[in-house]
């Protein structure tokens, strides 16, 4: 079985963001950028099923411009085999990543799809859906568990009020939640190899599909700031200050 | 064009989310006109589409219920709002892990894009949502004919219950030979919902052990609270998933906030930096966590919280 995850270009989620002075979008000029953290769990766990001899072949792909290639080597190094970059410039959001994203499903046939649950810059939390929904595949988001059997995947999701276990038809799209696994970090060894690896490069007119954007930004603002409070010096004081002053236990 | 508002229920009732969400849905008819349904689909319902026609706003309560809307699994539901969709200008969901999981579905076989978590809404086509874990709120503009958004619950004020729409059946039944529930491993508790309590204490990493969580039950049980968690009190095993707090966990805007053995990361910060009061007790004086409380002791929670207890 094939397995194809996508991964995604955001800025390095220890990164404090900062908004343009002109309110047109969040300033991401010079900062660090890295693999999504849900995207690396994805390649994890596409790489343990290689391992356990449930996958064949882990092939990784990314919508975005020509530096998410570095992401894309990234995977590789974590042991994806080759990896496909849909490239483009225009802001793309998560329909116009997902209608790629159906392209390079349609072209590969994976039995398995696996995404990260949402990209931690537009916290959209849409793609794959949207690519199930666009490839009439059924879906297991949220996950923090998979496993492969008898033509099925059996997918446990992490949902509001516990845990949810359902049974999935393959070929099937799955999203990962937090607690799928721990990535591994990649040896210098298989970044060296990684470089080597068979990256192929398309742009989304070559696929025949549209990606910009549909929504308009009209503007970025910075939330509005939180007053940093008051150091209490007792348990007795801050009971006194929650009853007297904020009001909020009688 | 109307808004067709989708039901968030659990256990045969009504989640209190879906109040919040008919008021957003109040906030566009202002600009858009139109009438408010509700759709419920599940199976049994008859109770919870019952409470649904009580709030206040909604016109009509749409009832799918069949065994294949059982567990409200993503691709059955979706097919259903994709066959009602064409009657409404905005279809709107919960931002809950039901509503994630099924509008997209929704807004691309619609081919439109979808508004995730909106928290304000500014006219019929411009809405809010953060983005970057909260650190930065985008306004968003959609030209696009049908508006699929989901909705943060805490960001609108609950309708009250006074109303009494007509309940109407709707006969669609979707197949569904993709997926199915195989099971459920639901957290039992005696104490308010996350979402919804007004009080919320949280312990973190300091607590030091699921055993130590213990230390919180009895100021939770003077104060009516809710019990939260950091993500890495959850990865430590100490408590259950569903108690994270925080960008990928629940989101919880409450009068009174309590972080213990928190430093207070972004990812966190993101899911309660909107409670009206926050306290943090925590015993590093530099903890990020202070930056944010409206209250800070510095002080052992082992010593803090039982004096605390006490004290109540
Ligand atoms: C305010 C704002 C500003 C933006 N600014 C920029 C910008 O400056 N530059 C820019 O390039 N984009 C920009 N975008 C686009 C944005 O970063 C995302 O590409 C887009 O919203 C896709 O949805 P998502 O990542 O939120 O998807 P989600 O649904 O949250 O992502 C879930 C998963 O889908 C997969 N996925 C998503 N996108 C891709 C992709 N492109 N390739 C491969 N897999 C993917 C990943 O596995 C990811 O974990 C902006 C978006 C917004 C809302
Ligand atoms: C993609 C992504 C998503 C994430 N999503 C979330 C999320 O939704 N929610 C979330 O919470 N985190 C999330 N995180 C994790 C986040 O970055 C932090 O790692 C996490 O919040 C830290 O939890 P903590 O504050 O409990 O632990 P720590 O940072 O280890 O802090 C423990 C604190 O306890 C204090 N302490 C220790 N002992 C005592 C004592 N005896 N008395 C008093 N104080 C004590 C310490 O001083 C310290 O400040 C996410 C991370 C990533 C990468």
């Amino acid at each position: 079985m094939k397995v194809l995850v996508a991964v995604k270009r955001v800025i390095d989620y220890n990164v404090k963001i900062r908004v343009k002075p002109d309110n047109s979008d969040v300033d991401l000029t010079n900062v660090k950028m890295a693999m999504n953290p849900f995207c690396e769990i994805a390649v994890e766990e596409a790489v343990r099923l290689k391992e356990r001899g449930v996958a064949t072949e882990v092939v990784a792909v990314t919508v975005g411009p020509k530096a998410a290639q570095e992401q894309l080597r990234t995977a590789l190094a974590l042991g994806a085999d080759r990896a496909i970059h849909i490239q483009t410039d225009e802001r793309v959001e998560s329909l116009g990543a997902a209608k790629a994203l159906a392209r390079v499903v349609e072209e590969e046939q994976p039995g398995l799809t696996i995404l990260g649950k949402q990209a931690i810059d537009s916290d959209n939390n849409q793609t794959g859906q949207m690519l199930a929904a666009l490839t009439g595949r059924p879906q297991g988001t949220f996950a923090s568990e998979v496993v492969i059997e008898n033509d099925k995947a059996r997918v446990t999701r992490e949902i509001d009020g516990g845990l949810q276990t359902v049974e999935l038809a393959l070929p099937a799209i799955v999203t990962t939640d937090l607690r799928l696994n721990e990535p591994r970090y990649a040896k210098l060894p298989d970044i060296m190899k990684a470089k080597k690896k068979p990256l192929s490069v398309k742009t989304p007119e070559e696929l025949g599909v549209e990606v910009a954007s549909r929504l308009t930004l009209v503007k970025v603002e910075p939330p509005a700031e939180r007053q940093g409070g008051v150091k209490v010096g007792s348990v007795d004081e801050l009971v006194d200050k929650l009853k007297n002053e904020a009001k909020v236990i009688s | 064009m109307s808004i067709l508002v989708l039901a968030e229920h659990h256990d045969g009732q009504l989640a209190g989310a879906t109040a919040h969400v008919v008021a957003a849905a109040r906030a566009i008819q202002q600009d858009s006109g139109g009438d408010i349904d509700v759709l419920v689909a599940g199976e049994n319902v008859g109770a919870i589409a019952d409470a649904a026609a009580r709030l206040d706003g909604v016109s009509r309560v749409r009832v799918a219920d069949a065994a294949v809307y059982a567990h409200q699994l993503a691709e059955p539901l979706g097919e259903l709002l994709v066959a009602l969709a064409d009657d409404y200008g905005h279809v709107l969901a919960a931002a809950t892990t039901t509503g994630k999981n099924v509008m997209p579905r929704l807004a691309a076989l619609k081919d439109v894009a979808q508004l995730s978590e909106i928290i304000a809404v500014e006219s019929a086509d411009t809405f809010q949502r953060p983005i970057y874990a909260g650190n930065a709120i985008a306004t968003v503009q959609s030209d696009d004919a049908l508006k699929v958004i989901t909705v943060r619950a805490t960001a609108f004020d609950a309708v009250a219950e006074t109303g009494s729409a007509s309940v109407e059946a709707v006969d669609t039944v979707v197949d569904n030979a993709l997926s199915s529930f195989v099971g459920e491993e639901l957290a039992a508790s005696d104490r308010p919902e996350l979402g919804a309590a007004k009080v919320v204490i949280s312990g973190g990493r300091g607590m030091g052990s699921g055993d130590n969580f213990k230390l919180l039950d009895g100021i939770a049980d003077k104060l009516g609270a809710a019990i939260g968690a950091s993500r890495a009190a959850v990865d430590a095993g100490f408590v259950p998933n569903d108690m994270q707090v925080g960008q990928t966990g629940k989101i919880v805007a409450p009068e009174l906030y309590i972080a213990v053995g928190i430093s207070g990361a972004i990812q966190h910060l993101a899911g309660m930096k909107d409670s009206k009061v926050i306290v943090a007790i925590n015993k590093d004086e530099e903890a990020p966590i202070f930056q944010v409380a409206d209250y800070g002791l510095v002080a052992d929670l082992f010593e803090a919280l039982p004096e605390l207890e006490s004290k109540l």
